[in-house]
C-alpha cells in the first residue's frame, strides 16, 4: 500500500464572529498520494480555500474553529505545537497563492524573501542562501536570475512574480505543495506556462500537489484526481477523467455544462446560449438552445451603430526631471472597426493590450489623441460637453467588478433610475414602473428595488448593472470584462441573459474580455489586440477556425482544454514576456500593412523575425 | 534615489521663498511705522525721518523685498526693535532648549508608541490593545498643562526626583540637561504617544490583513519576524506621515510647556515678541519655524523612499 502524504479526516471548519458560529466546511475527508495532483474544485463560498488554510493552520485561531484530523506523513497537524507547525510551513508544505501582485512583500527584495526561508529551514548561511536562491530562480526559468535578486516585486511582471512564489514554495523541497488558485489572476498564455512549469517540477521533485481552483479547464490540465466541493460539502470525489466523463452528482454536471469549451462552436456563425441542466431559483426568461447554423446571420443588412476610425489614445508619463515627459504609454494605436445593430464584437487580448482603454476611449472616459468615434452618425470626437452627455444615452458601460461598481449606500432602484432621471427621460413617479420592468427583464424581482447592493450575490449585482445600463435604452453596450469575475455557473446565466436581451432589443455589444471560450460563444465578430493595435479582426468562426496572426494562434493554443484525456498532447508554449507599450517621447508608431484573409477577416502583416520561434 | 532627493530639495525652494515673502509682507503691511517704534516716544519727526532713511524704509516695495530676501539668505534677520540685538543672536540663544525639548519628546513618543501600537494591532481586541487604547484616550483628552502640573506636583514636589523647572544647557552638564527636560518632554509626549499609537495600530492592522503577510506565515516565519521584518516596514509610511505632522504641531505645544516649566526657548521668545510687537523677531522666528517644517517634510518624504522602493522612481 502506498503511504499517503496528506490524509484529511472529517475536517470541519467554522468561523466565529460576534453574530455566532457559521460552518464553512462540513466534515470532508480525502487523501493525497505521493507524486499526485489532487484538485479541489468549487465556486466561491464552497470552502475550498478555507480547507487549504486549515491544513496549514493559517486561519486565525481566535475567529475560527477546526475539527477533525489532518495527517501529514502520519503526523496529526491539528495537535502539533505552534513551534513544530512553523517547521512544517515552508519546510514540509510549500504554498502558492492566487494574487502574485499582492502575495510578495512590496518593500523587500525578492531574493531576500526567498533566502529567508532557506536560512530558517535549511540552516544556510546568508551567502549560501543567496547562491541557492539563484539556482532556484534558474529552476523556475526566471531570465538572468543572478542579476535580479535585489530587485523588488514591482519590477517583475505577474507571471514572473508567480515564478518567484513557486521558487519560494519549493525552496525547502516540500513533500506537499498547496497551490491556491495560482493561475487565476494570470493571462492565459502565462497560465499555460505556469501549469507547464508545475507539471515539470512535480515530475522532477516527486512532489504531491493540492491544487485549488474554480476553473475546470485548469483541472483537466493538471489534476490526477478531483474533489468537487459545494457549500462546504464534498459532493464528488474521483479520478479526473471519470469526473469529466461520468459525473455522478447534479452539481458537478451543472458545473461542467457551464464550462465554456473552445471549439464547441465550430460550424456555426451566430452566438449561442449555454445549455444548463439545472437552473437556480432565478426567474430567468425562457430560453432554449439555438441551432442557428442554418439561420441567416441577423446582422448583414443592419445599420452601423459604432464606427471607429484610426483611434489613438496615449498616456504621458511625467517621470522626467521636474515632471517633464519621460515617455508615453501607447495604449491604443491606430485602431479601426465598426459594429452593426444587434451585433457583438469582442475585443480580446491580454492585460495591458489596450482593450479596456479602447472601451473607455469610445465612451470618452479617456481623452483619445486622434481618430473618429462615430456613434449613430455622430462623431464624439467633435462633440461639445453637452452633446457628449446626450450622446451617452446611446451607449452604456458594464464593468468587471460587480462589488465595486455599485454604490453601497444607494438603493438599487435609485441606482437604476438615476441615469433616466439625469437625462430627463422620465419623472420620479414613472421611473418606479420603468425600474420594475427593467428588473424583470434582467431576471430579478421588482420588490428588490428597495434593497442595497450588499444584499445581492455577485451574479445578481451584475444583473443590476445590466439593468442600470439598459435604463436609458442605449443602442450600444460596452461590457468590460463583464462576466470575468463571476463563478462559472453564474457566468453562463449572465451570458445567456445578455444574449436574450440582445435579441429582444437589437442591442450592439462591444464585449471586452480575455476569456476566449466565452468570447467564442457570445460573439459575431472578434478583434484581437496586441500592444495597443488590432492584429486580427473578422467573423468569429473565421478567427477561431482559421487564425492567421501568430499572436492569435498563441492566445488560442494557451486556453486550457476541459478534457483531461487531451492533457499533455499539446506542445508547451515557449516562454515569452509581453513587450511594454511604453515608448520614448519621440517614438513614431510604424505604419501597418493589412491583408484580407477571407470576407471580413483582416490580419495585420507581422515582422517574421519578431515572431519566429 | 539621488534624482529623487534632488527633486525634493528643489521643490522645497519655492515654499521657502513664499514663506519669506509672507514674513516680509507681515512687516510691510503691519499698522504703525517701524521707524517711529524704533525712535521711541520722545523722538522728533526729523529723527524718525533719519531712521527711515538709514534702514531703507523710503525705498519702493520691490527693492525692500529684494534687500530683505538677500539678507535672509545671508542669515541676517535684522535687529530686534525692543532689545536692539540681532534677531539671529536672540534665536540662537533660544534654539537649543526648544530643539532639545522637541527632539526628546519625539524620541520618547516614537519609542513608546510604535511598539505599543504594533502589539495592539497584533493582538487586536486583546488585553494589550485595550490598555493601549485607554492610554490613547487619556493622552488625547487630558491637556498638556494638566499632565505637566500633575507630574511636577507628584514627581518633583512630593518625591523630589526631578527639578521643578528650569533648563541646563547641554554644554554645561548633560545629566542636568536630561533631568531638567525629562518631565516637560514626558508631559508633552502624552498626546503624541496617543496619536502615533493609534495610527501605528491602524496601519499595522491593515498590513496584517495583506496577502504577503499570509505568504510570510506560510513560509514558517515566527510571529516576531513577520511583524518586524514584513509588517512594520510596510506600515511605516503612514506612521512617518503622522510623526511629521506631530513635529509641526509640537512647535505649538512647546509654547505651553516652556511656560509651565520655565524653559527659555523659542516659544517664549515668540510669545514675548508678539506681546511687544517686535516685528523683526516675529519675522525671524516665523521663517525659522517654517524652515523647520519644510525640513521635517523633506525628511518624511525621504523616509518614504527609504521604506518603500516603489516611491523612489
Amino acid at each position: 500500500m502506498v503511504e499517503t502524504v496528506l490524509s484529511v479526516r472529517n475536517l470541519e471548519v467554522a468561523f466565529l464572529s460576534g453574530h455566532g458560529r457559521s460552518q464553512v466546511v462540513n466534515g470532508i475527508s480525502f487523501d493525497v498520494n505521493p507524486g499526485e495532483t489532487l484538485a479541489i474544485v468549487g465556486e466561491s463560498g464552497s470552502g475550498k480555500s478555507v480547507t487549504s488554510l486549515a491544513i496549514t493552520r493559517l486561519l486565525d485561531a481566535r475567529s475560527s474553529e477546526v475539527k477533525g484530523q489532518i495527517l501529514l506523513n502520519g503526523r496529526d497537524l491539528t495537535v502539533l505545537p505552534e513551534r513544530e507547525m512553523r517547521k512544517v510551513r515552508g519546510g514540509e508544505i510549500g504554498m502558492i497563492f492566487q494574487e502574485p501582485m499582492t502575495s510578495l512583500n512590496p518593500v523587500l527584495p525578492v531574493g531576500k524573501q526567498l533566502s529567508e526561508t532557506l536560512v530558517l529551514h535549511r540552516k544556510m548561511s546568508v551567502s549560501e542562501a543567496r547562491a541557492e536562491t539563484v539556482r532556484l530562480f534558474d529552476r523556475v526559468s526566471i531570465p538572468a536570475a543572478a542579476t535580479r535578486l535585489d530587485d523588488f516585486p514591482h519590477q517583475f511582471s505577474g507571471g514572473m512574480r508567480q515564478r518567484v512564489m513557486i521558487a519560494m514554495a519549493l525552496a525547502c523541497r516540500p513533500k506537499l505543495l498547496i497551490a491556491d488558485e495560482p493561475t487565476t489572476a494570470l493571462d492565459v498564455t502565462i497560465q499555460a506556462e505556469i501549469l507547464q512549469l508545475l507539471r515539470q517540477l512535480q515530475a522532477e521533485e516527486q512532489m504531491s500537489i493540492l491544487f485549488i481552483t474554480h476553473d475546470m479547464g485548469v483541472v483537466a490540465e493538471i489534476a490526477h484526481r478531483t474533489l468537487v466541493m459545494f457549500r462546504g460539502n464534498l459532493v464528488e470525489h474521483g479520478d479526473t477523467v471519470d469526473i469529466f466523463h461520468e459525473p455522478k452528482n447534479n452539481y458537478t454536471r451543472t458545473l461542467l455544462a457551464a464550462v465554456p469549451r473552445l471549439g464547441s462552436m465550430t460550424g456555426t456563425s451566430e452566438p449561442a446560449h449555454f445549455v444548463l441542466p439545472f437552473q437556480d431559483q432565478q426567474p430567468l426568461p425562457p430560453q432554449k438552445a439555438e441551432t442557428s447554423s442554418t439561420r441567416k446571420p441577423t446582422t448583414e443588412k443592419a445599420p452601423t451603430v459604432l464606427e471607429v476610425r484610426d483611434l489613438v489614445t496615449r498616456f504621458d508619463i511625467n517621470n522626467g526631471f521636474m515632471g517633464r515627459l519621460g515617455g508615453r504609454v501607447h495604449a491604443v494605436e491606430n485602431i479601426s472597426f465598426n459594429l452593426k445593430a444587434g451585433e457583438t464584437l469582442s475585443v480580446v487580448g491580454e492585460s495591458g493590450c489596450g482593450k479596456s482603454t479602447t472601451g473607455r476611449s469610445i465612451m470618452r472616459l479617456e481623452h483619445p489623441l486622434s481618430g473618429e468615434i462615430v456613434v449613430d452618425g455622430q462623431d464624439l470626437m467633435k462633440c461639445s460637453a453637452a452633446e457628449l452627455r446626450k450622446a451617452r444615452t446611446k451607449m452604456q458601460m458594464i464593468f468587471q467588478d460587480p462589488y465595486a461598481s455599485l454604490n453601497p449606500r444607494i438603493r438599487i432602484g435609485d441606482a437604476i433610475a438615476e441615469p433616466m432621471l439625469l437625462h430627463g427621460m422620465t419623472n420620479r413617479r414613472e421611473s418606479k414602473d420603468r425600474v420594475a420592468q427593467l428588473l424583470r427583464e434582467v431576471g430579478l424581482l421588482p420588490d428588490m428595488m428597495r434593497r442595497f447592493p450588499h444584499e445581492f450575490s455577485g451574479g445578481q449585482r451584475q444583473r443590476i448593472s445590466i439593468a442600470r445600463a439598459l435604463a436609458v435604452r442605449p443602442k450600444l453596450i460596452i461590457a468590460d470584462e463583464a462576466v470575468s469575475a463571476l463563478d462559472v455557473s453564474v457566468k453562463a446565466q449572465v451570458v445567456n441573459l445578455m444574449l436574450d436581451l440582445q435579441k429582444g432589443m437589437n442591442l450592439s455589444y462591444l464585449f471586452i474580455s480575455h476569456d476566449m471560450a466565452v468570447v467564442e460563444r457570445i460573439s459575431h465578430r472578434v478583434a484581437v489586440m496586441y500592444l495597443g493595435e488590432i492584429v486580427e479582426i473578422g467573423p468569429r468562426a473565421s478567427i477561431f477556425g482559421n487564425p492567421m496572426h501568430p499572436y492569435t494562434k498563441r492566445l488560442l493554443s494557451a486556453v486550457p482544454v476541459p478534457e483531461p484525456r487531451e492533457r499533455g498532447k499539446r506542445p508547451a508554449p515557449p516562454i515569452r514576456e509581453l513587450p511594454s507599450p511604453i515608448r520614448p517621447p519621440n517614438y513614431i508608431a510604424p505604419k501597418r500593412e493589412y491583408r484580407e484573409v477571407s470576407a471580413g477577416h483582416i490580419c495585420q502583416e507581422w515582422d517574421r523575425s519578431e515572431w519566429a520561434q | 534615489m539621488i534624482s529623487f532627493l534632488a527633486r525634493r530639495i528643489f521643490a522645497a525652494l519655492p515654499v521657502m521663498f513664499l514663506v519669506a515673502l509672507i514674513a516680509f509682507s507681515l512687516l510691510y503691511f503691519a499698522p504703525g511705522d517701524p521707524a517711529a517704534v524704533i525712535a521711541g516716544d520722545m523722538a522728533q519727526p526729523a529723527d524718525i525721518a533719519a531712521i527711515r532713511e538709514t534702514i531703507g524704509l523710503n525705498q519702493p516695495f520691490h527693492v525692500r523685498l529684494g534687500i530683505f530676501l538677500w539678507n535672509t539668505f545671508r542669515g541676517d534677520l535684522g535687529i530686534s526693535i525692543f532689545s536692539h540685538k540681532p534677531v539671529t543672536a536672540l534665536i540662537a540663544q533660544r534654539l537649543e532648549p526648544t530643539l532639545s525639548l522637541a527632539v526628546l519628546t519625539i524620541i520618547i513618543s516614537i519609542a513608546v508608541a510604535v511598539p505599543l501600537g504594533t502589539l495592539a494591532a497584533w493582538r487586536a481586541r486583546g488585553l494589550i490593545d485595550r490598555i493601549a487604547m485607554a492610554i490613547g484616550i487619556l493622552g488625547f483628552s487630558v491637556p498638556v498643562f494638566v499632565i505637566a502640573y500633575l507630574m511636577i506636583w507628584f514627581l518633583s514636589v512630593k518625591l523630589a526626583w526631578f527639578p521643578v523647572q528650569g533648563y541646563t544647557p547641554l554644554a554645561t552638564n548633560w545629566s542636568g540637561w536630561f533631568y531638567n527636560l525629562i518631565l516637560p518632554a514626558l508631559s508633552l509626549s502624552t498626546v503624541y504617544i496617543a496619536l502615533i499609537t493609534r495610527i501605528t495600530r491602524a496601519s499595522v492592522i491593515e498590513v496584517l490583513s495583506q496577502d504577503y503577510i499570509r505568504t510570510a506565515r506560510s513560509k514558517g516565519l515566527s510571529e516576531h519576524v513577520v511583524l518586524l521584518r514584513h509588517a512594520l516596514r510596510n506600515a511605516a509610511v503612514p506612521i512617518a506621515t503622522i510623526v511629521g505632522i506631530g513635529v509641526a504641531l509640537l512647535m505649538g505645544g512647546v509654547v505651553v510647556t516652556e511656560t509651565v516649566f520655565a524653559i527659555p526657548g523659542l516659544g517664549r521668545l515668540l510669545v514675548d515678541a508678539i506681546l511687544q510687537r517686535d516685528y523683526p523677531v516675529i519675522q525671524g522666528v516665523l521663517i525659522l519655524l517654517s524652515a523647520i517644517y519644510v525640513a521635517v517634510n523633506l525628511l518624511v518624504d525621504i523616509s518614504y523612499a527609504i521604506f518603500d522602493p516603489r516611491i523612489r522612481n
